[in-house]
């Protein structure tokens, strides 16, 4: 029998990944592979919590809506950064910083 | 309630879904050319739900099987929103740099974005709140990506984008924390099993999800250190969608963020009586206390460099979301009444402020503090009213932001001596803000310097908008009586029993 600690340890370890991968890679499309980490380490947890809590399922059910969510903000994504790269031939995010932050 | 039964209570929501469909069916058989007229049909559309809002009963209502409650204080925010809407779809008609992308979508996707505010200041479920939190995120998006062949656009969609997909992955695993802590999603019921002594044990995790919640939520209203999109954002969006942003979406983190700090992490007699306390497991009132004077104290002095009038204002709102933190943190029926007035007063202003730089930008192309050399004898009505919406934002009495102000600083002070010291620096903040809020208008009547002497052809219209903008400023801050007994009614919450 697997315990609770192991899932939300897995769980964890991805969520931090996910974090570095958004804070340290320069690649846009780097960056929103790091967003899907956070959110499946967050979907792990939803339905780790529900199987070991018990009661109704509205963590598994949290769960097929976040993969939905993810998927629409997946494409959201991907329509900006391809206007911006046929705007300027890069997906770094270094080199987009004609704004002054 | 269930769900066909709940379908009677949630009318608003349901007349902006039908407006939704009807000015998507109608911009298919629009006319090339003849897109405005699905702008007209938005923009009446949505002042009649704003009508049938204000006019609607305040009852409390917890629908579809306790997802969803109507409550005086959600109406409050729809209130708000939809009147930045309707200010925000009327302006549109009037913006140059809009004009070479007028097409239908534009205000449909404002619409739905405003679909999702309306959700998210009243939804109670930790799912229901994500999802609509995504629904406002996923459109504003687009809308700041609006402008296509602008590369300021595209460069702002991207950062909002990659800061808003990070901060709502951050929110959404704080959630699923606090639903392994309690085994529920209803935020009414982790409430009931937080009282119940369900924390024993469990503070850290439960200061782990806090954090990660404030993430999200400080991210919506733009405080400090969750604030590095707002000024490319506010730069590179279309200017009307920039001045809903400021206001709308902040007002629904606001409605979020007292809803669920209110209720999650407080004790016994949360939004109820006077006056509460926290959990004691998590001391998040001075944590909140912190970011309001980051957000007040960086919002304040960056905008002292500023050079372009978009920046200046997102830097102001910054400082804004700071001011108004400093009344969540009081835990007082006083500090969320206060910041429900503000909120009115700073649609006012904030507005008028946004709406003055588009007027200024149809003329010079540009959003340089420099364009408005001279304004105030190019047009002399617009300066005086910019100056207006400009002293009211620093606070300056008679004004509606002197009043809103007070409330705030009244709120606090309230709240008990160990709270002194937050007022203290929210005061000295505002003298600060006196100086860049001044620099605009000593730009404006200032004879030193060189500008275009031609007087500045304003659009009636526009003009208009200012003057419907500009009274209610000036009114409120010399008799606010009934306005600030709507707040006080709208001040009932849906409470678990």
């Amino acid at each position: 029998m697997i315990s609770l600690e192991s899932y939300l340890l897995v769980s964890s370890v991805l969520f931090v990944l996910g974090v570095i991968s958004i804070i340290s890679r320069r690649h846009a499309i780097a960056v929103l592979m790091g967003v899907e980490l956070v959110l499946n380490a967050a979907n792990i947890n939803l339905v780790a919590f529900n199987h070991y809590n018990g009661g109704a399922l509205s963590g598994h059910i949290f769960t097929i809506f976040v993969i939905v969510l993810a998927a629409a903000e997946a494409a959201v994504a991907l329509a900006i950064i391809l206007n911006l790269y046929y705007r300027r031939a890069s997906v770094n995010v270094d080199d987009i910083n004609s704004l002054q932050g | 309630m269930d769900t066909i039964a709940s379908l009677k209570y949630i009318i608003p929501e349901l007349l902006l879904t039908a407006l939704i469909v009807v000015v998507i069916v109608m911009d298919l058989l629009l006319r090339k050319g003849k897109e405005s007229r699905a702008g007209y049909l938005t923009l009446w559309g949505s002042l009649l739900i704003l009508a049938y809002l204000i006019f609607s009963p305040a009852e409390i209502h917890s629908l579809f099987e306790g997802t969803v409650v109507m409550d005086p204080f959600a109406r409050f925010f729809k209130i708000v929103a939809m009147a930045a809407l309707v200010l925000t779809v009327w302006v549109t008609f009037y913006t140059e740099s809009l004009r070479s992308y007028f097409r239908s979508e534009f205000w449909i996707l404002l619409l739905i974005a405003n679909l999702g505010i309306f959700l998210l200041v009243s939804s109670i479920d930790l799912l229901m709140i994500y999802l609509s939190f995504e629904l406002l995120s996923l459109m504003s998006y687009i809308l700041t990506a609006y402008l296509l062949k602008d590369p300021r656009s595209n460069e702002a969609s991207l950062k909002y984008l990659i800061y808003g997909a990070f901060s709502s992955g951050l929110m959404l695993f704080g959630f699923t924390w606090l639903y392994g802590l309690t085994g529920t999603l209803r935020i009414d019921e982790i409430h009931s099993a937080f009282q119940n002594g369900l924390l024993d044990g469990n503070g850290l995790a439960l200061v782990v999800s806090f954090i990660l919640i404030i993430a999200g939520l400080g991210y919506k209203i733009a405080a400090v250190p969750f604030h590095f999109w707002s000024p490319d954002v506010y730069e590179g969006a279309p200017t009307p969608f920039a001045a809903f942003l400021s206001v709308a979406p902040k007002a629904a983190g606001f409605a979020l963020l007292i809803r669920i700090l209110n209720l999650v992490f407080s004790g016994e007699g949360a939004l109820s009586s006077e006056f509460w306390k926290i959990i004691p497991e998590t001391n998040w009132t001075l944590f909140v206390a912190i970011l309001s004077v980051a957000s007040m104290t960086l919002g304040n002095f960056v905008a002292l460099q500023q050079t372009g009038i978009k920046r200046l204002l997102a830097y102001s709102s910054i400082a804004h979301a700071g001011y108004m933190l400093m009344a969540v943190v009081v835990l007082s029926q006083a500090g969320i009444s206060a910041v429900m007035y503000y909120f009115i007063v700073y649609l006012l202003m904030n507005f008028g402020a946004f709406f003055t730089a588009i007027a200024v930008e149809n003329k010079s192309g540009d959003d340089k503090i420099a364009s408005f050399a001279g304004l105030g004898y190019r047009a002399p009505l617009l300066g005086l009213m910019m100056t207006l919406f400009l002293f009211s934002l620093t606070g300056l009495p008679p004004t509606a932001g002197f009043i809103g102000k007070f409330n705030i600083f009244a709120s606090v002070i309230q709240a008990g001596n160990h709270w002194y010291w937050l007022a203290v620096v929210g005061i000295l903040n505002s003298v600060v803000s006196l100086w860049y809020y001044a620099r605009v208008i000593i730009t404006m009547y200032s004879t030193n310097q060189e500008f275009d002497a031609s007087p500045l052809i304003v659009e009636r219209p526009l003009v208009y908008i200012l003057i419907i903008l500009a009274i209610p400023t000036l009114f409120l801050g010399i008799y606010w009586a009934p306005v600030y007994d709507f707040v006080l009614n709208s001040l009932h919450f849906f409470l678990p029993i």
